[in-house]
């Protein structure tokens, strides 16, 4: 199976998946995602769904209300602009400082169940904070214009630069749109990365996982599982909290939509898709959908004319008219049956995948170098397990 | 000395009288077997000493702490473990994470944010795992998921993961209950090394093969009360004991 897991093959981890996000223009660029506003989503949406699986799979607790705390990070952040001036740094700091209060109080309520009564719990809350920002908190969240930084706004520290143009935020003059803004958002989703790998071979990570396992047996053990999974939920909460910002950070506005269930539904999707309880899977959630998501809904009816014009044409207009169901406004729909087809085949999600074919690599030369004990190279891959 | 004490214990699930004023006094480093038939009321009263049933009325004192009320976590943390009736276990861990967690539950108390460090680099910790997984024989499954263990094998998981936090009093539900002869006597012959380390144990058994090899008291429960209490031989040969095994005059 995988190979042994060592702080040194955890370094080697980390390097590899630095160098990955860090040349992600370059090696997305052929599959058309190479343009900065998407590596940003990428790199926004993979924070999102770590600090999801952060819960989800290593506690078990399926939280459906997590995207309340991408727009707490918003709203927050976007304050920080308006009181404090364009640096997305204090804006970070505020947003961390909400969600995690937040996190704090939703999570202290609703982790007093589990199972389907904790997700109908946290859904309840997103509702009410989705609903709480759009109607009745509108002197805060400006309602369903959404809030955005004004020329006008006191902006402490740099109300002084020049007045023109859209206000964009920057980060000690370097502007956080297009490609810096993407590296800005990478360096977080390191960090992050980082921090989710430290607490996935600690001693509490264990501990959230025995939570998920059986907490009976961890009561009768001595441990107080509340507190763990308070701690968990704070800490994904967090994660949430400063996805959000960075959404503020690469555009200073901040809706209610964002905290709509459809949100906290698709860091779910994410999460399953890429597979819940591992280091990477759902990074690559969170790409694979927003991907789809941006590449997929662009396509038309002309585009997949072009790619399909080697059919006869009694054919291509009939191919054409089934695919475009798929594509476009339809995008949802590839998307359903790529879940559909992942978590029917593959419960484990894309990393079960990955862990399949390594396996299925691993074990041929095994095969061909015992040629004679064709009955023993199973039950040593069994036993490899 | 005495380590547990339960005076005049009551508890009613609706109609049914499940326990009527038991008295226990339990000594230090006994083993103490809890026997009678079907639905005497046994693993009720188990379950009142690990706070998972808080009895109507009376007092369950572990040295001179009052049990009721208290949360299972706390009551472990006084120094009580408990083996289940079917284990219970973690079973999508492996062994060695299985039997990890308790000995961290014991250094590090109920709660701990120890999130920086890592798990592989507790060495005394895994040491201390690892040890009691050999005592127990399941040393080289240490990798294994637990949930692919048999039901013996499990049962001996769940021992390990009781006794590597060095209990006070250690709470034993059938133990052998769905083993094999060999492996019960292997279970037996494990039981009686763990009380050479001097701890006092509470078993609750139907099989009279293993009461008669390990406990040096026995008391006698029938519909809820304690109807007699004595050493082995004695209850051997009592009356009362053979009547509300075999029927008589509460059928």
């Amino acid at each position: 199976m995988m190979t042994k897991i060592s702080p040194r093959s955890d370094l080697l981890m980390l390097v590899l998946f630095t160098a990955a996000i860090l040349t992600m223009p370059i090696w997305l660029a052929p599959i058309g995602a190479g343009y900065p506003d998407l590596l940003q989503k990428f790199a926004i949406f993979g924070l999102f769904a770590l600090g999801f699986n952060l819960l989800f799979g290593l506690t078990g607790y399926l939280s459906f209300g997590h995207a309340a705390f991408l727009g707490i990070g918003s709203y927050a952040a976007v304050w920080s602009f308006k009181l404090l001036g364009m640096n997305p740094i204090p804006a970070l700091l505020f947003s961390v400082v909400f969600s995690s209060l937040f996190a704090v109080a939703i999570g202290y309520i609703s982790l007093r169940r589990s199972g389907i009564y904790f997700s109908i719990l946290t859904l309840a809350f997103a509702q009410m904070s989705y609903n709480l920002a759009y109607s009745v908190l509108t002197p805060i969240t400006n309602g369903e214009t959404g809030l955005r930084v004004l020329q006008s706004d006191p902006r402490l520290f740099d109300s002084t630069s020049e007045a023109s143009g859209p206000l964009i935020s920057n980060l000690f003059g370097i502007e956080m749109t297009g490609y810096s803004g993407f590296y800005f958002c990478a360096v977080l989703l390191i960090i992050g990365f980082y921090i989710s790998q430290r607490i996935f071979r600690s001693p509490f990570g264990m501990m959230l996982r025995a939570v998920k396992s059986n907490q009976n047996r961890m009561s009768y053990t001595g441990l107080n599982t509340r507190p763990y999974t308070l701690a968990a939920f704070i800490i994904s909460g967090t994660f949430a909290g400063v996805a959000g910002s960075l959404l503020a950070v690469t555009d200073p506005l901040a809706g209610a939509e964002r905290m709509q269930w459809t949100a906290s539904g698709e860091v779910v999707l994410m999460t399953i898709l890429g597979g819940a309880g591992t280091l990477l899977g759902p990074i690559l959630g969170a790409g694979l959908i927003k991907y789809f998501e941006n590449i997929f809904s662009a396509y038309n009816e002309q585009t997949l004319h072009a790619i399909f014009s080697f059919l006869p044409d009694f054919m291509e207009g009939a191919v054409v008219s089934l695919a475009s169901l798929f594509v476009g406004e339809g995008w949802h729909l590839t998307l359903g049956l790529l879940f559909m087809v992942i978590v029917i085949f593959l419960p484990g999600g894309i990393m079960e995948g990955f862990n399949r074919i390594t396996k299925l690599f691993r074990r041929r030369p095994s095969r061909v170098g015992k040629r004679t004990g064709h009955s023993h190279s199973p039950a040593s891959a069994n036993a490899a397990e | 000395m005495e380590i547990l004490s339960v005076k005049g214990v009551n508890k009613r699930f609706g109609g049914l009288k499940a326990l009527d004023d038991v008295n226990l006094s339990i000594e230090q480093g006994h083993v103490h077997a809890i026997i009678g038939p079907n639905g005497a009321g046994k693993s009720t009263l188990l379950n009142c000493f690990v706070g998972r049933l808080i009895p109507d009325t009376g007092s369950v004192t572990f040295l001179g702490k009052d049990l009721i009320g208290a949360k299972p976590h706390e009551i472990n943390q006084a120094g009580v473990s408990r083996v289940f009736q079917t284990p219970e276990i973690f079973g999508d861990l492996t062994l060695q994470e299985n039997v990890m967690i308790p000995t961290l539950a014991k250094r590090d108390g109920a709660f701990t944010m120890n999130a920086w460090a890592r798990v592989d680099g507790q060495g005394e910790i895994r040491d201390k795992a690892m040890h009691m997984l050999e005592d127990v024989g399941l040393a080289d499954k240490k990798d294994m998921t637990a949930d692919s263990l048999s039901r013996g094998d499990k049962r001996r998981l769940e021992l390990a993961m009781c006794l590597v936090q060095d209990p006070k009093l250690l709470l034993l539900d059938e133990p052998t209950a769905g083993m094999s002869r060999a492996d019960t006597n292997n279970t037996i012959d494990l039981l009686k090394r763990i009380g050479e380390r001097g701890i006092t144990k509470i078993v609750i058994e139907h099989d009279m093969h293993v009461v008669f090899s390990l406990a040096s008291k026995i008391s006698v429960l029938a519909q809820g009360t304690v109807i007699a209490e004595g050493q082995p031989e004695d209850i051997k040969g009592d009356p009362r004991v053979q009547e509300a095994y075999l029927g008589g005059a509460h059928v």
